[in-house]
């Protein structure tokens, strides 16, 4: 339970900064604390966590994925192209059209793929993650690019929409779907053989290859749950925008490690949990708006988003050092 | 009378819930040499962290020629002539064996560029006098250990060290290059140095050591002169009770019919060299309830025998396998460990254990993820399973739930031999497994693994001390140079025999002239 649970130091970390901001936040501006604010926060986070717990579980084994933020966009653009036109091939002469759900499954399929892609550059051909998704996030901006047209594609099935902008229950609908998933993941990471092997893998390879873990199935796992998770959340912002854009999930790489990294998650693996990529995706969130009521420049919130990465990481080494020592 | 070199007074320190170290005095004296032994957890690695500066204590006084000096860090220390080798490498192993050595004071061209020339005669010159045969220009990462521990050795005596402390240097070396190093050690101490030397293997000390000083629980006990007190004094002192005896010989294995593991014609094949092999034609047999040893110098491929055998190297690998008298294919460590193989490696800080990780996390590893074995995890469930075994094993951690790293290395061992013991293994392979263990630790081991032999369970294990071998194995296998050289039962064997069947072919009659 100790990861499940706020209960180390490290994560107390994150939940004080956060409940800090919170507190600071809700003084500065009457605008902050309302329901529509909150709710306006966790609509705008979903879809950096929703990247991010995949993200999450590359990095606790050990990896890295610079392609998220590309998937992301090729997977919103491939459901968005199949929903409106379907697909045609003209030599077999026939033509294939999508339902919603049909088209949401082949955009969370795309991701899977490029993430099985990415792992098979690594495990077999033996790249660097780092290299092998710099690659892949090239691949795929340009697989977006070749798909638009450079075009966004618009005017969906509302349908569709409703996974981006729609209300089950007074919550948006990515809220639900994230929150679920991130149930998901950590019970995943926590709770089963293969989220301790995961842990295993990031913190030692050669032990847990030496006690007779499949490291490269774990690797493969994990990066083609990245891919898919990036490209549901490709589905979600196509559908909240009504439109697949070629240019989106531009950066969205760095976020999704940013909010990794002040989560607490070591970016050297082995270490950290999903509970604090969402404590790290809220305070990103909660900065981000909080700043924006309070007026301060876009340019400026990028560079406090500097800021706090730094002081994130330094309060966790801090952090780890205290627990090390008890 | 004269001023010592290096005096510690009062020496105390303490971590968040230990007293690792109490009110310690320690003297060394220029050109002598002070054993400091004790039970691993005594402290002794406190205090050599605190003599050369790794820490500071919290009380007391060092004194360096009579004056008392405070070191910040292990840079300090080192130019006031105190330098440390730990067990733990620290070598870059991305850099060759010069650059190495001479990490910080590179010798430079007039340019300002590093005179790698001048740079490797320098290094060349080290390794000469500790008569390691090891190009400057090498990699070390490409090293094995035994020879990284040579350059870590290079490295401290590089500088004019008076102060030496060394922990366990030993404990990676074969019989040949731990001779040559006591060697260096005497040469050393008549060089004038004073030298603190750590270890648990007696034999090593007469001849050599002026003093012996004996820690328990964070307490010097004594330091007195090496020829006033007996080998029984000493264990007795470090044990704090009189009933340790010396380990129980080998009885004949309990008769369970049937093979547990059988090797035939196994070879591995060089990772680089593809017409050169590491372990060639090897073929042996270890029966249920048998402990078998294989004795072998270092380098001799005992390591990579094991590792073959337990699948760790794939393709590389040739020959057949049977488990249960059943033949099974090993490409993997996976499939090793499912056909009921474990392997309790050499290393086993990066490879038997995740360090960051608990003890019960460790110890479930292998097991959570095998058909029947646990599919939800919990705290309580996993507990459950490993808790039993590690009592069994005579682990003595403070809680299953603490930080794996923190243990000793007796306590570590119990940790993965309990991994293994959770997958019900039928063979398990030991690589040195109470290398760096303490007296008490590892006669408790060794009972250990008696008992699991006991139980029809099929052991080989590998080890460079001819006494392990011959009081723990049933039957001894030596290796040389990647083949079987000899064979002998346990009993009525003398240690020149194995050893003279361990050596590599032409330097046996060289050594027995």
């Amino acid at each position: 339970m100790k990861r499940f649970l706020p209960g180390s130091a490290r994560s107390f970390q994150s939940l004080g900064a956060l409940l800090l901001m919170t507190l600071a936040l809700s003084f500065a501006t009457p605008k902050f604390l309302t329901v529509v604010n909150e709710l306006n926060i966790l609509r705008q986070i979903s879809v950096n966590l929703c990247l991010s717990v995949g993200l999450t579980l590359v990095i606790l084994a050990g990896g890295i994925d610079l392609s998220v933020g590309a998937v992301l966009a090729l997977s919103g653009a491939v459901a968005a192209g199949l929903l409106k036109s379907g697909i045609a091939f003209p030599a077999l002469g026939f033509e294939l059209q999508f339902t919603v759900f049909g088209a949401l499954l082949s955009g969370v399929l795309v991701g899977a793929i490029a993430g099985l892609a990415n792992a098979f550059v690594i495990t077999w051909l033996l790249l660097p993650p780092f290299v092998a998704t710099l690659a892949m996030l090239s691949i795929a901006r340009g697989l977006t690019y070749l798909w638009t047209g450079g075009l966004p594609i618009t005017g969906l099935d509302p349908a569709f929409d409703f996974l981006g902008s729609g209300f089950v229950l007074g919550l948006p609908v990515p809220v639900w779907i994230v929150a679920i998933l991130t149930i998901l993941a950590t019970l995943l990471t926590t709770q089963t053989p293969f989220g301790r092997h995961l842990y295993a893998v990031g913190g030692s390879e050669r032990a847990a290859y030496l006690t007779g873990l499949s490291v490269r199935k774990i690797r493969v796992y994990v990066y083609v749950l990245a891919g898919a998770l990036s490209a549901l959340a490709g589905v979600i912002v196509t559908a909240r925008l009504d439109s697949a854009q070629p240019n989106a999930g531009l950066g969205y790489e760095l976020d999704g490690i940013a909010a990794v990294v002040i989560g607490g998650t070591s970016l050297a693996g082995g270490q950290g949990s999903v509970w604090g990529t969402v404590l790290g995706c809220l305070i990103i969130g909660v900065l981000n708006n909080g700043l924006a009521l309070l007026d301060v420049s876009p340019f400026w919130q990028q560079v406090i988003k500097g800021v706090v990465i730094i002081l994130a990481v330094v309060l966790d080494r801090w952090g780890a050092r205290q627990e090390r020592l008890t | 009378m004269t001023v010592s070199v290096m005096l510690a007074r009062g020496v105390t320190k303490a971590f968040p819930g230990v007293k690792a170290l109490d009110d310690v005095t320690l003297r060394l004296d220029a050109g002598r040499m002070v054993a400091l032994v004790g039970e691993n957890g005594a402290g002794k690695s406190t205090l050599m962290s605190v003599l050369s500066g790794v820490i500071q204590p919290d009380a007391g006084v060092i004194e360096l020629d009579g004056r008392a000096i405070r070191f910040a860090n292990t840079r300090q220390a080192r130019d006031s002539g105190v330098a440390a080798i730990f067990q733990e490498l620290s070598l870059a192993t991305n850099l060759t064996v010069a650059e190495n050595i001479l990490l910080g004071s590179e010798p430079v061209t007039a340019l300002g560029r590093i005179d790698y020339v001048r740079m490797n005669e320098a290094a060349r010159k080290v390794l000469d006098r500790l008569g390691l045969q090891i190009s400057p220009a090498t990699r070390v990462g490409s090293l094995r250990v035994a020879q990284q521990q040579g350059v870590e050795i290079a490295r401290a005596i590089r500088g004019k060290a008076r102060v030496l402390i060394m922990d366990e240097p030993t404990s990676a070396l074969g019989r040949e290059e731990t001779q040559r190093l006591l060697r260096l050690v005497k040469d050393l101490k008549h060089d004038g140095v004073a030298i603190v030397y750590i270890t648990h293997k007696f034999e090593e000390l007469d001849g050599l050591a002026d003093e012996i000083a004996v820690m328990r629980d964070g307490r010097l006990l004594t330091q007195a002169a090496y020829a006033d007190m007996t080998q029984q004094e000493v264990v007795r002192m470090m044990v704090g009770r009189a009933d340790l005896g010396p380990s129980v010989g080998n009885q004949a294995p309990s008769v369970v019919a049937g093979t547990a593991l059988e090797v035939r014609n196994l070879s591995l094949r060089h990772p680089t060299r593809s017409n050169d092999c590491v372990v060639r034609n090897v073929s042996l047999r270890v029966g249920r309830g048998e402990i078998v040893g294989l004795f072998g110098l270092v380098g001799a491929g005992r390591t990579e025998l094991l590792e073959a055998i337990f699948g760790a190297h794939g393709r590389r690998t040739s020959g057949e396998i049977l488990v249960h008298e059943a033949p099974v294919r090993l490409r993997t460590p996976a499939e090793a460990v499912a056909a009921g193989l474990g392997l309790v490696p050499e290393d086993r800080k990066h490879d038997g254990l995740v360090l960051g990780m608990s003890s019960r996390e460790n110890a479930a590893l292998a097991r959570i993820g095998l058909r029947g074995g646990l599919a939800f995890l919990t705290q309580s469930r996993e507990a459950t399973l490993v808790s039993p075994l590690l009592q069994r094993l005579g682990f003595k951690g403070p809680s299953v739930e603490a930080p794996v790293r923190s243990l000793s290395g007796g306590n570590q061992q119990k940790v993965v031999l309990a991994k293994w013991l959770a997958t019900s293994p039928k063979m398990l392979l030991l690589d040195e497994p109470t290398r760096g263990i303490d007296v008490r630790a590892k006669s408790d081991f060794h009972r250990c693994i008696r008992e699991l032999a006991a139980q029809g369970m099929g052991i080989l294990f590998a080890s460079s001390e001819i006494p392990e071998v011959l009081g723990l194995a049933h039957r001894v296998i030596v290796l040389s140079q990647g083949t079987i050289t000899g064979e002998f039962t346990a009993a009525g064997t003398t240690p020149d025999q194995l050893l003279t069947a361990a050596l590599p072919r032409g330097s046996r009659e060289a050594l027995l002239t």
